[in-house]
C-alpha cells in the first residue's frame, strides 16, 4: 500500500466551474467546513467558455416575462422531458441568483436606465441573457472565485489573522478524484485522489459530497469541450452505486468551427444568432426556414421579412427560425451538408457581416471576432464564418433529487451543474446552463449541509481495504508492461462515439459502437503508461479513460433502447418524436464484477408528472403535441366545445 | 501543406533540464498546442503541459516560445517558417515543475491579498444601478483570463525574485484599479496600491500590454490611471495640509 496525505472536511466538492464554486459558497455560509477539488487550476474551469448569457426572466429588457414564461420555454426546449419540478425550481430562482452575483461584484452590461441588459437567444420568447459581451462564462467564474477568496478573507480576519484563511474554505487544485469512498452501508465517507504535480495520493475524509464535474464531451471527436470533460463525475456516481438519467441525449451545438482541422469543433455563441447573424448555405439561402418543426410554426417566423422586423418589433412579428432551439439548427446544418449544400470545408455558412455594422460585431461579439481572426484569418465584420455541429453538453446525469441535489441511492452523494440529469430534458436552452449551475450549486451546497448537520458527529467511515484498493488501481497502468497507448485508445474512442453514436443514430451502427466500446473497454485496462508519476499527462488520460468508456456505454445503451427522435437524440430509424416513449426516463446503473464496474444496465423508470397548475400554463393545444391523451388535463367546456 | 518541423522543447523538473530536440508533422492551420500534442501523442506521452480549453479563453496554456511569453493555443505555427526552429519554454518568472508546467502559486496568493469588492451595505440585491459607460472601464479589466504572461514578462519580478514580496505585478494591480473603478465599491484602494502592492515600482515600459492575448490596454487604461489617482491623493494640497495638521496633534 502507498502513502497517501489526509484531509477532514464536512463536504467536499469535486469541481470548481459555477456549480460546484456556488455549491462552496453555500456550504460555508452553512458553516460547514468544506474542500474544492478541481482538475485544473482554480478558475479555469470549463465555465469560463460559456459565451452568450445567464438566462433569467427579469424582464429588465422586456417587462412581459417572469419565471412562468421561462418555465414554459425550457420545457418546450427540452422536449417536455424536463424534470418539472427542476424546470420550476430553475425559472423562480434564476433572477436571485443572478443579482446576488452583482454583490459579488460581477459586472454585467447595462440597459440605458442602469440595470442588468438582457440579449435574445434561441428558445426564449424574450430577451432574457444577463451577459457581459460574448465572454459571459469568464465574468461567472471569476466572480464566484473572488468571493470565495473574499470568504477566506473573512475567516481570516475573524481569525485575527492578517491574510485569507483556509480553515473553512480550501481549494485543492490540480487534483483528480478517482474514487469515492463510502462505509459498509454504502454511504458517502469521502473520496480518493491524486496531485496532478506531483501523483501523490490524497484521502478526503467526509460525510458529504458534492459532484460538480461537468459533462463528457471528450468522449467525442468534434467537441468544444475540454480535456477535463471526461465524465468523471457521471463514472464516480455509477461505481458508488447511484444512477445515471436519459444519458442519450448529448447536445450537438449547431455552430462549431469547421476550419482549419485543429480547432474543428471550438464554439461559436449563439449571441451570433441573437444579435443578427444568420445561417446561409452555399446557394446563399437562409435554409432555416424550411426545418421550422409543427410544435414550433407558432413561434417561429416563415418569411425573411417577418424574421427580421422581429429584432426591432417582437411583438408584432415572429421570431427568425435561425433561433430554434440547438437540437433543430443542428439538424437542419447537416442535412443541408448531407445534400450537397454545404460550405467548402463541410459546414454551412453563419453570416454578420452583412447584418450588422462593423464597430457594432467588434462591440458585441469581440471574442468571436477575435477567435476567428487569430485562429482562422477569417474576418468576421467582412466575411462570413463557416459553422458545423459540435459536441457540446449532455442533458443526461445523475438522477438527483429537485428540491436537495441529493443523487439517488446514496446517501451524502449530491450533484449538480452538467454532471446532473433532469432540469434540460431532452435538450438544453442556450442560457440555461450558466442558470442551472447558480440554481442547482446552491442547493446542492444546501442540501449537502442540511445532511451533515443531521449525522451530529456519526461520520460514515470509508474502510482502510477500500483506500488500499483505489490506489492500486490508479498505479495499475504502471505495472503494466508493453500495453497500449492510451492515446491511441482516445482517438478510437472518439471516432467511434462521433461516428457511431453521434448527431443522427440508428440501431445497427449503435450496436456495432456497442460492440467497439466493449473491447476498448477491455483494452482500457491493459494500457501502460511511460515516466513516473510527476505531472505525467499519459497517465492521467489512462485513468480518465476508464470514466470516458464506461460513460460513453451508458450513452450508446441508452441510445439503442430509446426508439424515438426527442431533442439530443436523433434516430433515423425513428424519426418521430413518440408520447409513448416521454413517459419514460431510461435509468443507467452499474454491474460490478471482481473487476470492478463490469458493464452498464439500463432500465426504463415512469416520468414524474407535471402538476396541474404547471400544466395550465400551456394551452391544450400545445399539451397533445406532447403527451398521451390520457395525460391531458381534463378539457375544460370552453376550450375543446365538446362538453355535450 | 504537411511538413516536418524542429521543435526544441525544455523538459525537465525543479533540480535540471535543458533543450531536447524533435522532429514532428505540422499540418495546415496548426497552433503550436497542436504540435506539443502531436508530441504526447507520438514520442513523448509524458510531455506535461497545462492547458484547458484551447481558444484563448481560459489562459492555461501560458509558456514562452522562442523566448516570447505567448499562450501556445493562439500561436499558429503560420507565423514561422518552415525551416525555423521553434523553442518552446516554460514560463520563466515562475518555478518550473515539470517540462512546460510552472508553479504559479505566487499569482493566487497575491488574489488572496487583494481586499474584495465592497459593496455599499445598504443597496440589496437586484437594486444595484449602474451606468454602461462607468462599467466599460472595469469591464476591460475584467477580460483578464488570469493567463499570468504579464506578470511572467514584468520585468520588476522577471529577473527579480526580490521584489515579488512586495510588488503584485500588473495582473493584480489592474485587479485594484478595476476595483477602485467600479462604480459601486466603497473602499479607497489607493494608499494601499502605493504602500503594499508596489504600484511605485511600475515604469510603466508597457511590457504587459505588450504579451497580453486579451489585448488588455494594462499600462494605458490601468497603471497609469491608478498612478494618477495615487499622485492627485498625494499632491493634493489640502490632502496635504490635512495630513500634516493630523500628524503634529
Amino acid at each position: 500500500m502507498s502513502d497517501f496525505e489526509e484531509h477532514r472536511y464536512d463536504v467536499v466538492i469535486i469541481g470548481a466551474g459555477g456549480a460546484g464554486l456556488r455549491a462552496a459558497i453555500a456550504a460555508r455560509e452553512a458553516g460547514m467546513r468544506t474542500a474544492i477539488i478541481c482538475k485544473s487550476l482554480f478558475g479555469k474551469a470549463h465555465t469560463v467558455m460559456a459565451e452568450g448569457g445567464i438566462a433569467a426572466s427579469m424582464g429588465n429588457v422586456n417587462s412581459n416575462d417572469n419565471w412562468q414564461v421561462h418555465f414554459r420555454d425550457t420545457m418546450r426546449g427540452g422536449k417536455f422531458l424536463n424534470n418539472p419540478r427542476m424546470a420550476e425550481l430553475h425559472a423562480k430562482e434564476a433572477p436571485d441568483r443572478v443579482w446576488e452575483l452583482e454583490t459579488y461584484g460581477a459586472l454585467f452590461d447595462r440597459t440605458p436606465d442602469g440595470r442588468i441588459s438582457q440579449r435574445n437567444f434561441g428558445g426564449h420568447e424574450y430577451p432574457r441573457l444577463a451577459h457581459v459581451g460574448d465572454r459571459t462564462g469568464l465574468e461567472l467564474i471569476r466572480t464566484l472565485q473572488q468571493k470565495i477568496v473574499s470568504l477566506q478573507q473573512a475567516d481570516g480576519r475573524e481569525a485575527g489573522l492578517n491574510e485569507a484563511s483556509d480553515d473553512m474554505l480550501k481549494v485543492f487544485a490540480e487534483l483528480t478524484v478517482t474514487e469515492l469512498l463510502h462505509d459498509a452501508s454504502g454511504a458517502v465517507a469521502g473520496a480518493f485522489g491524486y496531485w496532478r504535480e506531483s501523483g501523490r495520493f490524497v484521502v478526503f475524509r467526509a460525510p458529504a459530497v458534492v459532484l460538480a464535474t461537468g459533462g463528457i464531451g471528450k468522449s467525442f471527436k468534434v467537441t468544444s469541450n475540454s480535456w477535463e470533460y471526461t465524465g468523471d463525475g457521471h463514472a464516480l456516481a455509477l461505481r458508488a452505486g447511484s444512477t445515471l438519467l436519459n444519458m442519450e441525449f448529448v447536445q450537438f451545438h449547431p455552430t462549431g468551427m469547421v476550419w482549419p482541422p485543429s480547432v474543428k469543433g471550438i464554439l461559436v455563441t449563439e449571441s451570433v444568432r441573437g444579435d443578427g447573424g444568420v445561417l446561409r448555405n452555399s446557394d446563399g439561402k437562409r435554409f432555416m426556414f424550411d426545418y421550422v418543426p409543427d410544435v414550433f410554426r407558432k413561434q417561429y417566423a416563415d418569411n425573411e421579412d417577418e424574421a427580421d422586423r422581429w429584432y426591432k418589433d417582437p411583438e408584432n412579428n415572429k421570431r427568425t427560425p435561425d433561433l430554434l432551439p440547438r437540437d433543430e439548427v443542428a439538424r437542419a446544418i447537416n442535412s443541408e451538408v448531407k445534400a450537397g449544400r454545404g460550405s467548402p470545408h463541410g459546414g454551412v455558412f453563419l453570416d454578420v457581416s452583412t447584418r450588422l455594422p462593423k464597430e457594432e460585431i467588434i462591440r458585441r461579439l469581440p471574442s468571436m471576432h477575435h477567435q476567428f481572426k487569430e485562429l482562422a484569418d477569417v474576418d468576421i465584420t467582412a466575411e462570413p464564418m463557416e459553422v458545423g455541429p459540435t459536441c457540446h453538453y449532455v442533458m443526461g446525469g445523475v438522477e438527483v433529487d429537485p428540491d436537495s441535489a441529493a443523487a439517488a441511492r446514496v446517501p451524502g452523494l449530491f450533484a449538480a451543474g452538467e454532471v446532473a440529469g433532469g432540469m434540460h430534458g431532452s435538450n438544453r436552452l442556450g442560457g440555461n446552463s450558466l442558470s442551472d449551475l447558480l440554481v442547482f450549486g446552491r442547493r446542492a451546497g444546501i442540501g449537502a449541509a442540511e445532511y451533515v448537520a443531521v449525522l451530529g458527529n456519526n461520520y460514515p467511515v470509508a474502510s482502510e481495504s477500500a483506500i488500499a484498493e483505489a490506489s492500486a488501481t490508479a498505479l495499475a497502468p504502471f505495472q503494466i508492461e508493453g500495453g497500449e497507448n492510451p492515446y491511441t485508445l482516445h482517438q478510437e474512442l472518439q471516432q467511434t462515439m462521433n461516428d457511431l453514436v453521434g448527431i443522427i443514430r440508428n440501431a445497427s451502427e449503435v450496436q456495432q459502437a456497442l460492440d467497439t466500446l466493449a473491447d476498448l473497454k477491455a483494452r482500457a485496462r491493459k494500457v501502460s503508461v511511460e515516466g513516473h508519476r510527476q505531472f505525467n499527462p499519459g497517465w492521467h488520460l489512462a485513468l480518465d479513460l476508464q470514466n470516458m468508456v464506461a460513460v460513453s456505454e451508458c450513452v450508446a445503451r441508452a441510445a439503442l433502447l430509446r426508439e424515438e427522435s426527442r431533442g439530443g437524440h436523433t434516430r433515423d430509424d425513428f424519426p418521430a418524436m413518440s408520447a409513448q416513449w416521454r413517459q419514460r426516463n431510461l435509468i443507467c446503473s452499474a454491474v460490478f464484477g471482481p473487476a470492478g464496474l463490469e458493464a452498464i444496465n439500463v432500465v426504463e423508470q415512469p416520468i414524474p408528472s407535471i402538476r396541474p397548475d404547471l400544466l395550465d400554463l400551456f394551452d391544450r393545444e400545445e399539451l397533445a403535441k406532447y403527451l398521451t391523451a390520457s395525460e391531458l388535463p381534463v378539457a375544460a367546456a370552453d376550450t375543446d366545445g365538446d362538453s355535450s | 501543406m504537411t511538413y516536418s518541423a524542429k521543435f526544441r522543447v525544455w523538459r525537465g523538473d525543479a533540480e535540471a533540464g535543458d533543450l531536447q530536440d524533435f522532429t514532428v508533422e505540422v499540418n495546415e492551420g496548426e497552433v503550436v498546442l497542436d504540435i506539443i500534442h502531436r508530441l504526447q501523442a507520438t514520442q513523448a506521452s509524458d510531455l506535461a503541459v497545462r492547458w484547458n480549453c484551447k481558444a484563448g479563453k481560459c489562459g492555461s496554456c501560458s509558456a514562452e516560445v522562442n523566448g516570447r511569453p505567448r499562450l501556445l493555443c493562439m500561436t499558429r505555427m503560420s507565423t514561422f517558417t518552415e525551416a525555423e526552429t521553434i523553442t518552446v519554454t516554460p514560463m520563466r518568472a515562475f518555478p518550473v515543475i515539470r517540462d512546460l508546467v510552472t508553479d504559479v502559486s505566487f499569482n493566487y496568493q497575491k488574489a488572496r491579498e487583494v481586499p474584495a469588492f465592497a459593496p455599499p451595505a445598504d443597496l440589496a440585491p437586484g437594486e444595484y444601478r449602474m451606468q454602461q459607460i462607468d462599467v466599460q472601464r472595469s469591464q476591460e479589466f475584467r477580460k483578464c483570463i488570469e493567463c499570468f504572461l504579464c506578470q511572467d514578462t514584468c520585468h520588476v519580478v522577471r529577473d527579480h525574485e526580490e521584489n515579488k514580496q512586495s510588488f503584485a505585478g500588473p495582473r493584480f494591480l489592474m485587479r485594484i484599479a478595476e476595483l477602485d473603478m467600479h462604480p459601486l465599491d466603497t473602499l479607497d484602494r489607493k494608499d494601499q496600491a502605493q504602500d503594499e502592492f508596489g504600484l511605485g515600482m511600475c515604469n510603466i515600459t508597457k511590457c504587459c500590454t505588450e504579451v497580453c492575448p486579451e489585448h488588455i490596454k494594462i499600462t494605458d487604461n490601468a497603471l497609469i490611471p491608478m498612478k494618477e489617482r495615487v499622485a492627485d491623493r498625494k499632491y493634493d494640497p489640502l490632502v496635504w495640509l490635512g495630513n500634516k495638521i493630523l500628524r503634529r496633534s
